[in-house]
């Protein structure tokens, strides 16, 4: 850590727990960086002359007399068009080894953008995947996290949705990262040969974890550089956001504030908040999109994150194994695009919605069907029928081993339709049926 | 001289401060920090100590920064220009911030101050006045909007003078009062009132007496809102809160519509702004923008500022009520401002009560719901505030704190259900559940009973009835299989079936279906209560589906076309036959 000239010191700490330390200081500001032994900490609460700081890398061996400096000034971030290609720790530091970007200096977590400034997100964003781009269409300018249990390969996910989309930068932003998936990560970002649009903050297991805190607003910070100042679009990618929450239920823990709801802090859907609302359509072209992983315990989003988080993003992608057809699907059930009915039909095909509406509708019958027969009532040559389609719908369409155009998923979707059912089983408008149906070669 | 103070502590968004003199409680302060003034408001006095709520961004404050005591609360502007604005929570003119970011510490003017109104007096010079009496009028755009009194004119005026008929901006005099004292007082088209205190310039504050119509056949049918009256909803996320909301929004029958967005989503404030000036209000065929305000403190803006933001909406339609106008005001939603009194609660180290929401959640929720309400003015005319505020319970799960403090205020209850939005049976409202306690007021009874059809409120319960039954025969069939009940059973069901997807089903995509003005849904329900008071003799369980689900088909089709079009009368024809 750089230490300026005329920088008053202090020696004696007051008290100490596993994330913060206070001591008397004067003139000290709020959000400011000190440096305490050595390490990195930010004033989180002042008292008088008592000063609380947070201690990011922990507070493991800090004596009492440790040296204590303050720098003045919050959290920064150096940014130019040198950040392409790096890699970086949550305090913006290189770790891959190479030098420091040079560039203008920017406070982290700076202020949101006036809600009038912003614009209607209206553009598609392709990932390849038909449980995404069929029936949850994620839209530039949305956030969007997946729902995923922690056996679910959800970092695969991300990193084919990142690499697909057509987008100018992406930023990942690790939080707790195991360092497999941080290599995976950095693999396959070299490997697909388009490391100079990614950018990437790491935190992973193996430091400390009120350090996370800082990574979404390292990341959001650059993000806003390339799509802000270059008009540019920039794909955030925020993994795992469970692990951040848990970070700041610590430090709150630590301040003795009163917990809430699974022991997170009263204040989580604001923190979340600050965050997820990064996501933009800018007026000058540059976007935003920040797509997110919450790790779930065995599927429960009641717990306080997912909550909290389902309230904040444009929807949610749900991952889940299906037993049926031993793919991991997108959960057409659980999972929502809130923005998608902004490019449905507008940027893709007409029968788009109706599809996705008749292909969910029809899923939902063959989930009827097999209750029924769990529960051993005979079923009809209609449930039959819906079972064998599921197996191929959720086969075809809802793995996430597929990789197609929209089109194709649509006309998939048809020559399935077609397969097991009448034109009047699926209740697609006539119009649509006349044009797109698939006749059944006799 | 104005009471001043130094910074002695700060945690997050809540600063004490030593000070020098006096404070109020909910008092407003600057607080200077490196040239901005950050506004802040008073929220508990411990000897020299004041605790104050920073309404932005506490980076960078130090201790020993000054602050200076403004000696008022939180206040709005009132006067003409407040339609088809958009607000932050403060009452900040979005439109006019400069920059893409908002900036710490710019306070914009709500009001135009240029512009010119074309004033007509109300008023004589000699007569007789009180607050919120009008002495003037303004075309705030098709609205004639009332230059009163200000509201915190205490006791009788004598209008001395009134200006004549002419432009004006909001700033000029446009009327001389002498008051008892006998001192002139000079009024201008502003006026300014604290947010947190209710308006309360009305002569008698009498129960509602007559519906809103929505055009959502789910409220209007089966539980209505009065006008003037109060509702919430609730629901889990990803239930169609904010459809609905939106839904009420555009073809609510009222002047104004003022919408706050409290710690939620951007992007639905942009929805607003972007489409509410192309859509066409059913009422009056205007722009829906001309009737609408936005007070939008979103998400990530200031956390305390989410507090004042649902007070400033309320000022602003409690003003236009004195003008004798039908306002609504659509909070979404309530729970985000319950989480900041939380979070202040939290911070201020304040004994939690359950789930640590502040003791006083239940009081501070009712006495803002009792805000709205129907009133008579001064001068006989009426004018009313319609609330509905949106609650997002943690979890889905309705038992939480600020559900049960919101069921005890509020008079209607429109319950979102998982399973229904999982089922794409939109809106997801829950037939069973949700009430509206107005039908069971004499005074709305015999305005339905004047307005719709002598004997209407029975008929809606006899169509819940049929839907309560359903539900229990539904569980039979679940349970004992298709075979193993009598037929009676699956014709009770299915007529269940027939209410819910042919009228609680709605389409808010739809440009016809979206919005079914009374008359039409009285038309519709006398319809499907014929089709299910009919006695039916079924062989089998297939029959009865497969007649039932033709039924349905041919009523939704019928939904989807013009009221009593050639295809509409097609289509009745077709189910006439059925009732011969």
């Amino acid at each position: 850590m750089a230490t300026k000239a005329f920088q008053r010191t202090y020696t004696q700490l007051q008290a100490i727990t596993k994330a913060t330390v206070s001591l008397n200081a004067r003139g000290v500001s709020n959000d400011e960086l000190a440096t305490v032994d050595g390490r990195l900490a930010q004033v989180v609460k002042t008292k008088g002359d008592n000063v609380t700081l947070q201690v990011f890398s922990g507070t493991e061996g800090v004596p009492t007399n440790a040296e204590v400096s303050f720098h003045g000034a919050p959290p920064t971030l150096h940014v130019s068009e040198q950040l392409s290609g790096r890699f970086f720790n949550a305090y913006g530091e290189p770790i891959d080894g190479g030098p420091a970007v040079e560039g203008e200096e920017r406070e982290v977590g700076g202020p949101s953008v006036n809600p009038y400034k912003r614009r209607q997100p209206s553009e598609l964003i392709p990932t390849g995947i038909a449980g995404i781009d069929l029936n949850n269409t994620l839209v530039s300018g949305q956030k969007i996290p997946f729902f995923a249990d922690p056996d679910q390969p959800y970092n695969k996910v991300m990193a084919d949705v990142a690499l697909r989309a057509d987008v100018d930068k992406i930023i990942l932003g690790g939080m707790g990262l195991t360092n497999d998936d941080y290599l995976f990560f950095r693999h396959e970002f070299e490997s697909a040969g388009a490391l100079d649009k990614i950018v990437s903050f790491v935190n992973t297991t193996e430091e400390p974890p009120v350090e996370r805190l800082l990574i979404p607003d390292m990341a959001l910070c650059a993000a806003e550089y390339f799509a802000v100042d270059k008009n540019e679009k920039v794909l955030v990618l925020l993994t795992d956001m469970t692990l951040y929450a848990d970070a700041l239920s610590i430090v709150s823990n630590r301040m003795d504030q009163i917990p809430s709801k699974d022991a997170m802090p009263g204040s989580l859907y604001s923190d979340l908040a600050k965050i997820y609302e990064k996501a933009v359509q800018l007026p000058d072209g540059g976007s935003i999109t920040i797509i997110a992983v919450t790790t779930l315990n065995d599927g429960d989003i009641t717990h306080a994150i997912p909550d909290n988080t389902g309230y904040i993003t444009e929807g949610q992608l749900f991952l889940r194994a299906d037993p049926d057809t031993g793919k991991v699907i997108v959960d057409p059930f659980r999972s929502l695009s809130r923005l998608k009915q902004l490019v449905q039909g507008k940027k893709t095909r007409e029968d788009h919605s109706q599809v996705m509406n008749a292909g969910v509708r029809l899923y939902a019958d063959a989930q009827n069907a097999k209750t029924k027969l769990e529960n051993g009532f005979d079923l009809s040559d209609y449930d039959l029928r819906c079972l064998d389609y599921a197996k191929e719908y959720a086969t075809r369409l809802l793995s996430i081993d597929v990789n197609i155009t929209v089109e194709q998923m649509l006309d998939t979707a048809w020559e399935i339709f077609a397969k097991y059912f009448s034109p009047a089983e699926t209740g697609i408008k006539q119009a649509l049926v006349d044009k797109y149906w698939k006749k059944k070669e006799e | 001289m104005s009471t001043k103070g130094k910074v002695t502590g700060i945690v997050s968004n809540l600063v004490t401060v030593a000070v020098d003199g006096p404070v109020a409680e909910n008092e407003l302060c600057y607080i200077t920090v490196a040239g901005e003034q950050l506004l802040a408001e008073v929220i508990k006095v411990a000897g020299d100590k004041a605790s104050v709520q920073v309404y932005e961004s506490t980076r960078g404050l130090k201790n020993g920064d000054d602050v200076e005591f403004l000696g008022r609360m939180l206040e709005v502007s009132l006067g003409p220009g407040l339609l088809s604005g958009i607000y932050d929570g403060l009452q900040n003119n979005l439109r006019t911030m400069t920059g893409v970011f908002l900036k710490r510490g710019e306070y914009t003017d709500p009001l135009d101050r240029e512009a010119l109104w074309d004033f007509t007096p109300l008023a004589q010079p000699g007569d007789k006045v009180v607050a919120a009496d009008w002495l003037g009028e303004v075309k705030e755009g098709w609205l004639p909007h009332k230059i009163m009194v200000p509201f915190s004119f205490k006791g009788e005026y004598t209008v001395k003078s009134v200006a004549p008929a002419g432009s004006y901006t909001v700033d000029q005099q446009i009327a001389v009062l002498t008051g008892s004292d006998g001192e002139d007082v000079p009024v201008t088209m502003v006026q300014r009132w604290p947010v947190k205190v209710a308006v309360r310039a009305y002569k008698e504050k009498p129960r509602p007496s007559r519906i809103m119509e929505t055009g959502v056949r789910c409220i209007d049918t089966f539980n209505p809102i009065a006008e003037g009256g109060t509702g919430f909803i609730p629901g889990p996320f990803g239930c169609g809160k904010t459809v609905l909301q939106h839904a009420i929004a555009k073809q609510g029958d009222a002047d104004v519509i003022v919408m706050a967005a409290c710690g939620e989503r951007a992007n639905e404030v942009v929805e607003i702004f972007t489409e509410f000036p192309q859509l066409v209000d059913p009422h009056t065929g205007r722009k829906l923008m001309e009737r609408t305000t936005i007070i939008c403190n979103t998400s990530n803006m200031p956390v305390a500022a989410r507090e004042a933001s649902v007070y400033t909406a309320m000022t602003i339609c409690e003003y236009y009520r004195a003008m004798g106008l039908k306002c609504m005001l659509l909070a979404d939603s309530t729970s985000r401002w319950a989480q900041a009194l939380r979070e202040m609660s939290n911070r201020m180290e304040e004994l939690p009560g359950q789930d640590a929401f502040p003791v006083d959640l239940s009081a501070i929720i009712s006495n803002f719901y009792s805000r709205a309400g129907q009133v008579v003015l001064n001068n006989g005319q009426t004018g009313a505030v319609t609330f509905i505020g949106t609650v997002s319970p943690a979890g889905g799960n309705l038992k939480e704190p600020v559900t049960e403090s919101t069921k005890k205020a509020a008079r209607c209850f429109y319950a979102l259900e998982q399973s229904r939005a999982d089922q794409k049976r939109y809106p997801a409202v829950n037939p069973i559940d949700s009430y509206s306690k107005y039908l069971e007021y004499p005074e709305i009874v015999s305005y339905l009973d004047e307005s719709v059809e002598k004997g209407w409120v029975g008929k809606v319960l006899r169509a819940k009835n049929y839907i309560r039954r359903g539900r229990e025969m539904a569980d039979q069939i679940n349970i004992l299989g298709d075979d193993g009940v009598p037929m009676s059973y699956h014709e009770a069901f299915w007529k269940s079936e027939l209410i819910d997807f042919a009228f609680l089903q709605q389409d808010a995509f739809d440009a016809i279906d979206a919005l079914t003005p009374l008359e039409r849904q009285k038309f519709m329900l006398d319809l499907i209560l014929a089709l299910c008071d009919r006695p039916f003799e079924f062989d089998n369980f297939d029959e009865c589906r497969n007649f039932f689900k033709e039924l349905i088909n041919t009523l939704r089709q019928m939904n989807y076309t013009e009221f009593k079009g050639e295809k509409f009368n097609a289509y009745e024809q077709q189910l006439r036959q059925y009732l011969a």
